[in-house]
């Protein structure tokens, strides 16, 4: 799921310095200290708890203050002295091989990620059921079905992060153009938008053709899997949307090669682009450069479907291998499903994402207008989510063929029947 | 690895053969313990490093192991993650894009590093000044180069180094990297490449043109020739065959392991993946397919086996000079 996640691995790496050079200079010594300082840990657990350890792993979050509220956090819990390894670059290798080490210490004993199949076959992570018992029905149906494998729920969802287009009303009054609800009109306005020094439309620089899959599919209103885990979309669907992002590849008014990938909203803060994809952790951010001269719509829709908005985020697991599974449950619930103030604090404080608990939707005041709200609502009315189901490698599948045809030019049709290809022969691997 | 202890202790024993049989026990028993203490930490290394990991890759390579480095036995799946591999069209995709890489900067650095030394090899001053210069790209690594590339000469915006100077002549910003239509993205990575080893290779050069002796030189312009592109052909380049060879074989081994700066500069894109690329998404990341990654590693393993067995019989590796 390279395309859809906020924390793109190598390039954050790479983008992240962008945001702070003291960073960039420091990156390289810390990935080089990171095995040495996660052994040492930034022990701040002050609680008692009998001796218990406890280690948590989190991505580097970009927005400042996050480390701090996790170790505040952590310090608060009584039960156990709770370690954080703050894994900064690419999080998804790290964790990986995290969840293969046999010994007390070098494993995370509670971690956040998000939940795929392969976890669950290999015994990676145990189900939450029982401390999520009381609040099943305060979670919204797509955030269990995400964290669901074979009906036993194994993830604690922590926060919702929305995905849509930013824009600048100021820019686009001046080019005469109204928000796009369409692709046709997302194209147009974005070649109406270009100017010599900014371009109408940034996506990302590796994934902007990639990450259009998904709004085509759930567009048109299809799946990526059915119920019954079999292909959720059809060749002519995809075909007719990738040849339309073709067409806007071909244009020159997406902004192709910024410093910093579509996660991070520098460009549409350095004024690069008009409008931008990204997510709603960087209103915050935008609104200190921008000011009222931003807001927020879904993707616009492909053909004659829907607007799509994806719904991203995280979740917290409980490493199987733990040799405390039941004092790591016993925090994760007291964390993540019973603690309000800090799940608010969590979703509210830092960057902005959308609490997961129904119930606290009402108290998040940041949320209640503005950009912010509006993201809310289209994150309700319009957002998809991932599918448990749906593996890396059928990921990378459509992602090669989205490539190939956007960016190659390749032959639609053949592109589509490799990568069905291939993701057939993955379900059929695992489900056949 | 060349001597082995028996052959030491041959050798050393044709030295100390007039000694009773005793001491020449204990002096081939010494003998031993130094060839073991001076080949012990590198065989233990290559042992813990690549012997085990490669043998544990080719058991891992008949099993499904998904998330596991111990798979059991219920997921030995035979040949299976090899048919996979060789049918899977990503993977046989990125073993195109490494032939084309190695099209381009194997002759690429070759041309250029010679090319710098005989320029080097005539200036009269200040010498050890420009060696150093076009050796200190060496020292530099990838990752940093990748980011330098990537982020200020070769970014895609309008203040972007190359697309500023583009503007100046009125051309639109490119794209440099993620748009592989025209394949910019071959610009900046041959670069990178040329950038930080061509200084390495240049130095080689240097220390063979040395070795040439200048009698040869002087006997062929007594024959008539001219300096220049006569002598170059029929005197300098056979002079450096030898070199030569062992130059065109480093480039390409550095080229099959080619890793860094397309991850770091384009990370996992269909259209420019060399195979460890792809290989490190299959085994790692998130997919962590370690059965698919460690057949597929061996395919690889045995391509390269090959190519320079074959190149190395091709061009002669190891004849001695002049041959």
């Amino acid at each position: 799921m390279v395309a859809f996640r906020n924390d793109h691995p190598f390039k954050q790496a790479l983008a992240g310095p962008a945001l702070n050079r003291r960073r960039m200079l420091a990156l390289g010594g810390l990935a080089a200290g990171a095995g040495v300082l996660g052994a040492c840990g930034s022990n701040t657990g002050r609680g008692s708890g009998d001796g218990v350890q406890l280690s948590q792993w989190y991505h580097q979050y970009g927005e400042q203050g996050t480390q701090q509220a996790a170790e505040k956090y952590a310090a608060a819990y009584e039960d156990a002295t709770v370690t954080i390894n703050w894994i900064p670059g690419d999080y998804d290798t790290a964790l990986s091989s995290g969840l293969l080490a046999e010994k007390e210490g070098d494993y995370p004993d509670v971690f956040e990620g998000h939940l795929n199949r392969a976890m669950v076959e290999s015994g990676q992570v145990v189900p939450l059921d029982d401390i999520l018992a009381d609040v099943l029905d305060d979670y919204t149906p797509d955030d269990l079905a995400r964290n669901t494998i074979d009906g036993k729920v194994y993830g604690v969802r922590m926060i919702d992060d929305p995905q849509f287009l930013y824009y600048r009303p100021s820019l686009l009054d001046g080019a005469g153009v109204t928000p796009p609800t369409t692709f046709e009109e997302l194209m147009a306005a974005a070649a109406d938008l270009t100017t010599d020094d900014v371009k109408g439309l940034f996506l990302g620089n590796d994934d902007s053709a990639t990450k259009l899959f998904q709004p085509i599919v759930f567009s048109a209103g299809q799946t990526l899997l059915t119920e019954d885990n079999q292909i959720g979309f059809d060749k002519d669907t995809v075909i007719a949307g990738a040849l339309q992002v073709k067409a806007l590849h071909d244009s020159s008014s997406l902004l192709i090669g910024a410093p910093t990938e579509a996660w991070d909203p520098s460009s549409i803060i350095q004024e690069l682009c008009a409008i931008q994809w990204c997510g709603l952790w960087a209103l915050p951010q935008i609104i200190e450069a921008h000011g009222d001269d931003i807001a927020v719509i879904p993707f616009p829709a492909f053909g004659t479907g829907t607007p799509t908005v994806f719904n991203g985020g995280w979740d917290t697991f409980v490493n199987a291998k733990s040799a405390k599974v039941d004092e790591a449950k016993a925090f994760v619930k007291w964390l993540w499903v019973d603690h309000e103030e800090f799940i608010l604090d969590w979703n509210l404080s830092y960057g902005f994402h959308i609490p997961p608990r129904l119930s606290m939707r009402g108290e998040a005041d940041q949320l209640a207008e503005g950009p912010a709200a509006e993201a809310v609502r289209i994150s309700e009315e319009f957002g998809w989510a991932e599918n448990p189901n749906w593996t890396p490698t059928m990921e990378l599948a459509v992602d090669d063929m989205m490539t190939n045809i956007v960016l190659e030019g390749n032959d639609p049709s053949a592109e589509f029947d490799t990568a069905a290809a291939t993701i057939q022969t993955e379900l059929d691997a695992i489900f056949g | 690895m060349a001597v082995s202890p028996a052959a030491a202790a041959d050798t050393d024993r044709a030295g100390t053969g007039d000694q009773r049989p005793r001491s020449r026990r204990s002096g081939r028993r010494r003998t031993a313990l130094a060839f073991w203490a001076f080949t012990g930490p590198f065989l233990a290394g290559l042992a813990v490093f690549t012997v085990v990991p490669v043998a544990w890759s080719a058991y891992l390579s008949f099993f499904d192991a998904t998330n596991t480095v111990t798979p059991l036995s219920e997921d030995f799946v035979g040949f299976g993650n090899y048919t996979r591999m060789l049918q899977d069209q990503a993977f046989l995709d990125s073993l195109v894009t490494f032939s084309v890489f190695a099209a381009f900067i194997v002759p690429l650095t070759f041309a250029c590093s010679l090319g710098l030394a005989l320029l080097l090899d005539r200036v009269r001053f200040a010498r050890a000044f420009f060696r150093s210069v076009f050796f200190l790209p060496f020292a530099c690594s990838y990752v940093v180069a990748s980011l330098v590339w990537k982020m200020s000469i070769f970014n895609g915006v309008r203040y972007g180094l190359a697309n500023a100077v583009l503007d100046l002549f009125g051309v639109d910003d490119v794209a440099w990297l993620f748009n592989p239509d025209p394949p910019w993205y071959w610009l900046v990575i041959v670069s990178l490449r040329l950038w930080i080893q061509c200084g390495f290779y240049m130095i080689l050069f240097i220390a063979a043109l040395q070795q040439i002796p200048a009698h040869l030189y002087e006997a062929a312009y007594v024959d008539g020739a001219k300096p220049g592109r006569q002598t170059f052909w029929h005197i300098t380049l056979p002079q450096l065959r030898a070199t030569s060879v062992a130059v065109v074989m480093l480039i390409l081994i550095a080229a099959y392991q080619a890793f860094d700066e397309f991850v770091n500069l384009i990370g996992n894109q269909a259209y420019a993946r060399p195979p460890l690329v792809y290989l490190y998404y299959t085994a790692l990341g998130t997919q962590q397919d370690l059965g698919r990654g460690s057949a597929g590693a061996l395919i690889l393993a045995l391509i390269i086996a090959i190519v320079t067995l074959l190149q190395g019989r091709l061009l002669g590796f190891g004849n001695k000079e002049g041959r």
